[in-house]
């Protein structure tokens, strides 16, 4: 019987002292751990929001740059923000949403202020805090200026801790 | 051909025979067979404890619960016939209940009111458990499915409030959902999944619709079951016993059919009649359409969010809203694990000194807490008086650290000076934070005006 074929031995680095058992076991557990995590991917983005054209969430395109005079303020309903022009001719886009609790901010021309109506938090012109509640400014949309054109990509709100002079766009 | 000997029963007896597997003939075997055989009676045992039974022990609040599920159930599936959950549409079909389809406003008022009513119950039902010490061993997990069911209760209410899409709706979202945003790291993109977006817009409605009428009523039945079967696994309901009366273990059975049967069908005709009657007459809120271009003043979150909406008035969001609200869903979690003093199960307030401590943390916790809003109103500047430090430390951790020393402090107290034992001094820790909790939200619901100023309900009137 010494001519009969033995067993090769698997190579030295397929060699393990793990028991098939515990191997398979543990390939089991990460199947599973997988299986979660594809669960939870698919099921997290199937809600990530959907938006579409037109809508708030989108581009706004606000109109040529000369529309709006140093040291204006003028809402955009549809898109809930504020497009604020400084008196040196930069733009700032304001998300409306108050940073404290949501509440719509309205502007005070008079006072030349944002003042929330709900717990009144005070924002100056630049959409920063003259009074608590509100824990930030104003959040801030991406202005875009094409062509001697402003838009407004309402798509992600961008949060600040301050104003920042570089936050301001300005046209070419 | 012969006739077969034996004459089998009519159609319609051998129908009836299939349904109900056994006849009834009304003795004591029936009776048991009858609770066996049948899939709601089920749920009890054949026989129960006698003492069981005593009405003013469990004030029939598990029960009435789960009747509120019921008619919840129904009128929400009728409500669905009617309802468009679109931003354009909502509201007008909200609108046709009440002017176009038969009994819809009263459909609606059921929906709404009982919604609002299982809170306050699921509440109390909670109360009585943690008063007679009913969670502890072998209860202890039902406790935690407990916890999870009165926090899928508060959040089917949070969904279905957005609805009807009217300003009352809309701005209580919008306060409620800026809540979450406040939680560290994940708070802005679970915001962002939960409302479609960093606003409340159609894909709000959409989500909000789906979680309300599947997948929270899904999640509410399947723990609801787990809950019952283990009230049943758990050895039934905690034996009652007055103040000086020793353990009892073993007690007079009685049978379910009709001895528990007949009182809970009593007790949830009653509260359906109560229910039906406050319906007809009192009408769910309807204000006008959402505008999202104008919050109403004061805006305010559902009155069951006031007392969190009220923190946020004394405490840095992230303190207010998530830290001190998680701490005190900690301690419930935690309770039946540490506070496991088996001598007192079945006793209302443990002892007779727990009466007494119960009563004067009470008081204590309402006057603290109403005191501290009135000072805090008018006094108190923690922002002003550490000006150098960033908010989230001088109008955040300060207080917190003094919130937690005053708690602390309150057991050691009654610990030393009431020579309370350990089980009662929780006890009177958890009715003086109850207190506290209980203050805020009446201060948040009738006490705030314009800018959320403190002032008396009769001076508020809301600005749209």
């Amino acid at each position: 019987m010494t001519d009969q074929k033995l067993p090769q031995a698997a190579p030295e680095y397929l060699q393990s002292d793990m028991p098939r058992r515990d191997f398979l076991r543990l390939a089991w557990i990460a199947l599973i751990g997988v299986a979660t995590v594809e669960a939870g991917v698919v099921g997290t983005g199937f809600f990530l929001p959907r938006l579409a054209a037109g809508e708030f969430g989108s581009i706004f395109k606000c109109g040529s740059v000369d529309k709006f005079p140093n040291g204006s303020v003028t809402p955009f309903n549809e898109g809930r923000f504020y497009l604020v022009r400084i008196q040196d001719g930069g733009f700032l886009a304001l998300y409306r949403k108050c940073t404290h609790l949501g509440c719509a901010v309205p502007w005070d021309q008079t006072k030349k202020q944002f003042i929330c109506p709900c717990h009144a938090s005070v924002f100056d012109q630049n959409g920063a805090v003259l009074n608590a509640p509100a824990p930030r400014p104003l959040d801030l949309f991406q202005v875009n200026i094409v062509n001697g054109e402003v838009q407004v990509d309402t798509g992600k709100p961008i949060s600040r801790d301050r104003f920042d002079p570089a936050q301001v766009v300005y046209p070419t | 051909m012969t006739e077969p000997t034996l004459t089998r029963p009519p159609v319609w007896q051998r129908i009836w025979r299939s349904i109900v597997r056994e006849p009834f003939t009304g003795d004591r075997r029936s009776r048991l067979r009858l609770v066996m055989n049948n899939l709601i009676l089920h749920l009890h045992p054949s026989q129960v404890p006698a003492r069981t039974l005593r009405f003013t022990y469990t004030w029939g609040l598990g029960g009435l619960s789960g009747l509120l599920v019921v008619i919840l159930a129904v009128t929400g599936m009728l409500l669905e016939t009617a309802y468009t959950p679109s931003p354009d549409k909502a509201y007008t079909s909200i609108l046709a209940l009440s002017t176009r389809i038969w009994f819809g406003q009263f459909i609606r008022n059921l929906h709404h009111w009982s919604g609002n009513l299982m809170i306050i119950v699921v509440a109390l039902h909670m109360l009585r458990v943690f008063f007679t010490g009913a969670f502890r061993a072998p209860r202890e997990f039902n406790w935690l499915v407990g916890i999870a069911l009165l926090l899928l209760t508060v959040i089917a209410n949070f969904t279905g409030y957005l609805l009807p899409w009217d300003q009352l709706a809309y701005w209580a979202i919008t306060v409620g959902s800026s809540i979450i945003v406040y939680i560290p790291l994940i708070g802005n993109g679970l915001a962002n999944v939960l409302l479609g977006g960093p606003d409340i817009g159609p894909t709000t409605l959409l989500n909000f619709y789906a979680f309300h009428i599947s997948i929270i009523p899904m999640a509410i039945l399947v723990l609801m079951s787990l809950h019952f079967w283990r009230v049943r696994k758990d050895g039934g309901l905690s034996l009652p016993r007055s103040v000086d009366e020793p353990p009892v273990n073993k007690d007079e059975n009685v049978l379910t059919v009709a001895d528990l049967v007949r009182p809970e069908a009593v007790w949830a005709t009653v509260a359906l009649a109560g229910i039906v009657l406050w319906s007809a007459f009192v009408n769910a809120p309807l204000e006008a359409l959402a505008n999202p271009d104008a919050s109403p003043n004061p805006a305010k979150a559902a009155w069951y969010f006031m007392g969190i909406q009220e923190l946020l008035l004394h405490f840095h969001p992230l303190i207010g809203a998530i830290i001190v609200p998680t701490l005190g869903l900690l301690g419930m979690v935690a309770l039946p694990y540490m506070d496991s003093d088996m001598d007192s199960v079945g006793i209302y307030f443990r002892s007779r000194r727990g009466r007494w401590l119960a009563l004067f943390s009470a008081a204590s916790g309402a006057m603290a807490t109403a005191l501290y809003v009135v000072l805090d109103e008018f006094f108190i500047d923690w922002a002003g008086w550490f000006y150098g430090l960033p908010a989230i430390i001088s109008n955040g951790v300060l207080p917190l650290i003094l919130l937690l020393l005053g708690v602390i402090g309150y057991y050691e107290f009654v610990r030393r000076v009431f020579r309370a034992t350990k089980c009662e001094g929780v006890l009177s820790v958890f009715v003086l934070v109850l207190a506290g909790f209980i203050v805020l939200t009446l201060v948040g619901v009738f006490f705030r005006g314009a800018g959320m100023k403190l002032m008396f309900p009769w001076q508020i009137v809301t600005i749209h």
